[in-house]
């Protein structure tokens, strides 16, 4: 089962690498160097425009992350934005101390904590200063929630709708703990006003294509990574769970690992996606816990179709992509087209997007 | 110079006019020129001598000068100009056939306003009616003059009503706390300390904090004692109300949780639909409260305290015919599939809100309470049972014995819970299972709306109310245990009461982040709900 170049190279079928490496280059090395065209060029690619796909590429590895514990293993999860949201507070964190004493009232410590009086920072923001721990914690923070939640749920075998609903009563939780200013977390506003990341402008716009293309590299990553899990024998198993977890009990398979290996690695993305999405975007606030949003990410990978990895990403692209243009043609039809759509794809799109383009079912794990 | 001199001659001038009138009324002619002088402190010095003096006659003179109609006339009398021109002669009321032009007005300022009230309460406390001394000596509760001390000592010692006593003596204590002499501040503190007010617990706690400077705001250390010693007496005292009050608020609470949870135990626990569009049927239950109340409020004004009579049977109706809509169009398409269930309704849930945040606009709508609901029931200490609490907790426990004669005493209920326990022995059994299912469905639709009726009686109505209560809804239904009653009941009390006594110590959102901790600890320990473990509760 180790993976050998040969291995690698049978990940994709022969049109999946072409496209996948073509999707690559555009994001690494064609966006790139539109972005150098003056900014009247009809090729330029725009602050905006790049913003926008941004954004949806960190939404694109939480409707990967959704897929993998939805999709392939059947457990519906209603709190993935809790963890995309804990992996872009622990990014903010160290964003928020680069900003130093150019706040607005000039302190070493963030405005918030000047407003609410304190004279040092809270415990849990010692060594918030180092990237090398921020990355640690953006990776950490979410997977050891995961982990641990995800031990005590799977080890009393809760399932189906049960486990839905009590994810959902976590991200809410953390919702309203964050909402607190005494948390230490920015309250009601969050974490934004970022000024460097690592030192660089956050303003610069070579700065903002350097997170677009660390953002493409890091999709790309993980979808090889999903693509390799779910065509291994892993994630056979996990198929096997989602179709008949008795049998594959009785089959001799600890189904309980397995459910907790795929959960914890699915929350471990989601928090890489919203560290990713933090400097990018500018703001992280609790609303991002709301139950509505991880909601939402199950349309995402609903749509594109679920158990095919392409669907998870189609999905997050189009439902995104329709948000960005209705929020700005029709913004209060947007709810209705959302609406609809959460109807429709579970009324009449069982298979989302990809089933309707598929001459035969969808093929899974080949 | 030149102007005071005047105005003291104009003074000696009027008094002696006055002195040599043999008048029946018993006001110095000193103290009424004072009042009618031009600055404010010698009208001030004027009423505290009335004050002084116990003078009840100057009651209605006061009175007049508060409202700003006390008038002097050339001869020095006082009388009230009314607003149509008519000079009164004071005590009696009388018509004076005088010109309003030949009045001298006394005026009145903010500062003027706030000592005649006080004074009239210190006048009135000599007054021979019981209500008026009680009201008076209430309102001497906040008064802060020193001067008041010894009139109110004077009172204390004249006065034999209980009640207007605890009030005196709340009084002078108030007084006494702010005198220089550590001696009269513990005899305040003392006193304070009879008290049941929760403000009186909370000037007392304030004398034992520390300033800036590190040192007390009470410098004296034995009167700090008596003053720990005296909240700690209020605090016995209060323990039997504030737990009255905490167990009520935790009732009435687990009420709203029973009333929103109720129609999901049904739809979920009976029918295996996760509806999630249950919030927003609340919401359209209260927008028809709404309604209703605006129809009578335009075309039935004499009866609107009757409103919620038809605003009852309005919203179940309205809310019931939009379940069976939904039944019918999206839901009977997905039984047996509970996930899917989920995201549709969601989708649903997406689609109402913004329908009603057309229709009704995104802020939130008013909805008055008739007036027999508002005000409540006073127990010692502050602590209020409100009436609309009170009518939420009768109404949940109405509802809930309607749905359960309902399911358990009709044909209906007998063919809901056949088609529950096995689907397709039913039919066979010739039950016509999709209409048992839309019945039901709308049943539970309709108790949503009854939950509507009761939210818009205590909270703000919005489109988004029902977003509020789903997640809380969902937790006791889970925690009570599916398609078991019994348990929504227990579980709906039972974090209704854990979340009124978390919340004094934690707040309330720790205290709301505590329960869902526990809850969801409980569901590792528990996945099938409380109700087999009748009666451990408090364990959750």
């Amino acid at each position: 089962m180790t993976p050998s170049i040969s291995n690698l190279a049978n990940l994709f079928s022969r049109r999946a690498w072409i496209v996948f490496l073509c999707a690559l280059a555009l994001v690494v090395v064609v966006a790139p160097l539109t972005r150098m065209l003056p900014a009247d060029h009809p090729l330029h690619f725009s602050d905006y425009l790049m913003l926008v796909i941004g954004k949806i590429m960190c939404y694109a590895m939480v409707a990967v992350a959704m897929d993998l514990i939805w999709g392939y293993t059947g457990i519906l999860s209603l709190g993935h934005g809790l963890f995309f949201a804990l992996g872009g507070y622990a990014m903010g964190m160290t964003l928020m101390r680069e900003i130093g004493t150019q706040g607005q009232y000039g302190s070493v410590l963030p405005d918030f904590m000047v407003f609410l009086d304190w004279g040092d920072f809270p415990w849990y923001w010692a060594g918030s200063d180092s990237y090398l721990f921020a990355i640690v914690k953006i990776l950490l923070v979410p997977g050891l929630l995961a982990y641990v939640f995800g031990y005590f749920a799977f080890r009393s075998r809760i399932k189906g709708v049960y486990f839905s609903i009590i994810t959902q009563a976590l991200t809410f939780a953390f919702m309203l703990l964050f909402f607190r200013n005494e948390t230490g977390f920015g309250g009601n506003n969050g974490f934004t006003d970022f000024k460097r990341i690592f030192g660089y402008s956050l303003a610069e716009p070579a700065t903002k294509t350097a997170l677009f293309v660390i953002t493409g590299v890091t999709l790309a990553a993980l979808l090889m990574l999903c693509r390799y899990l779910v065509t291994s024998k892993f994630g056979r198993v996990l198929t096997a769970i989602r179709d008949a977890e008795g049998r594959a009990m009785f089959s001799g398979y600890n189904t309980k690992n397995y459910k907790l290996f795929v959960w914890t690695l699915s929350a471990v993305i989601c928090g890489i996606a919203g560290a990713l999405y933090v400097p990018q975007v500018g703001i992280i606030n609790p609303s991002e816990m709301s139950p509505a949003n991880s909601i939402e990410i199950a349309i995402w990978t609903a749509v594109g179709g679920r158990g095919t990895l392409t669907g998870a990403l189609l999905g997050a692209g189009v439902v995104n992509g329709a948000k960005s243009w209705f929020t700005m043609a029709f913004p209060e039809l947007w709810l209705y087209f959302l609406g609809a759509l959460f109807i429709g794809v579970t009324l009449y799109m069982p298979k989302g997007l990809l089933g309707l383009f598929a001459r035969r079912p969808v093929q899974r794990g080949k | 110079m030149l102007y005071r001199l005047r105005r003291l001659g104009i003074q000696i001038y009027l008094v002696f006019i006055f002195s040599s009138l043999s008048t029946v009324y018993a006001l110095d002619a000193t103290t009424i020129q004072q009042l009618a002088a031009q600055d404010s402190d010698s009208k001030i010095a004027a009423i505290k001598r009335l004050v002084k003096n116990q003078d009840v006659t100057a009651i209605p003179l006061l009175i007049e000068m508060q409202n700003g109609r006390l008038n002097i006339t050339q001869q020095g009398q006082p009388v009230a100009l009314s607003e149509s021109g008519q000079v009164k002669e004071i005590p009696s009321g009388k018509i004076l056939n005088i010109a309003p032009e030949a009045l001298q007005t006394v005026t009145v300022n903010n500062r003027l306003r706030s000592s005649i009230e006080v004074a009239l309460a210190a006048l009135r406390l000599s007054v021979a009616d019981h209500n008026t001394r009680l009201r008076a000596a209430q309102e001497l509760t906040t008064a802060e003059d020193e001067e008041l001390l010894e009139l109110l000592e004077r009172s204390l010692a004249k006065e034999s009503a209980g009640d207007v006593r605890l009030l005196l003596e709340h009084a002078l204590a108030n007084i006494k706390i702010k005198s220089p002499d550590a001696e009269m501040r513990r005899d305040a503190v003392i006193l304070l300390g009879h008290s049941d007010n929760p403000n009186t617990k909370l000037a007392l706690a304030n004398l034992l904090e520390k300033k800036a400077d590190g040192n007390y705001v009470e410098a004296d250390k034995d009167v700090r004692m008596e003053a720990a010693k005296a909240i700690a007496a209020i605090d016995r005292r209060l323990v039997i109300p504030e737990l009255i009050g905490t167990v009520f608020s935790g009732l009435s609470l687990g009420s709203v949780l029973l009333l929103t949870a109720l129609g999901l135990a049904i739809t979920f626990g009976l029918m295996g639909v996760i509806n999630m569009a249950h919030g927003e049927l609340m919401m359209i239950g209260a927008y028809a409260t709404y309604v209703v109340q605006v129809v009578f409020k335009e075309y039935l004004p004499s009866v609107f305290q009757y409103y919620l009579l038809i605003a009852v049977p309005a919203a179940f109706l309205v809310s019931a015919l939009v379940g069976i809509a939904l039944e019918r169009t999206v839901i009977r398409y997905l039984y047996g599939r509970p996930l899917e269930t989920l995201l549709a309704t969601w989708g649903i849930s997406l689609i109402l809100i913004q329908f009603v945040r057309m229709i009704f606009g995104a802020q939130n709508v008013e909805v008055t309470n008739p007036a027999w609901m508002s005000g409540g029931w006073a127990l010692a200490g502050g602590v209020v049972l409100p009436y609309n609490r009170m009518a939420i907790i009768v109404f949940a426990i109405l509802v809930l014995w309607l749905v359960w004669s309902l399911l358990n005493r009709t044909r209906l209920g007998l063919y809901v819970r056949a088609v529950t326990q096995n689907r397709s022995m039913a039919d066979c059994m010739g039950i016509a299972t999709p209409r048992v299912d839309w019945m039901t469905f709308g049943l539970g639709s309709g108790i949503a709306g009854l939950g509507g009726v009761a939210l818009s009686q205590i909270g703000n109505v919005g489109p988004d109310l029902g977003q509020s209560y789903i997640v809380d809804s969902f937790l006791v239904v889970v925690l009570g245990g599916v398609g078991q009653m019994a348990g929504t009941v227990l579980a709906a009390l039972g974090l209704g009461e854990l979340n009124k006594f978390l919340e004094p110590h934690t707040g309330a959102v720790l205290g709301k982040i505590c329960i869902l901790v526990l809850i969801i600890l409980f569901i590792q320990k528990r996945p099938q709900g409380l109700f087999a473990l009748k009666g451990r509760v408090t364990e959750v």
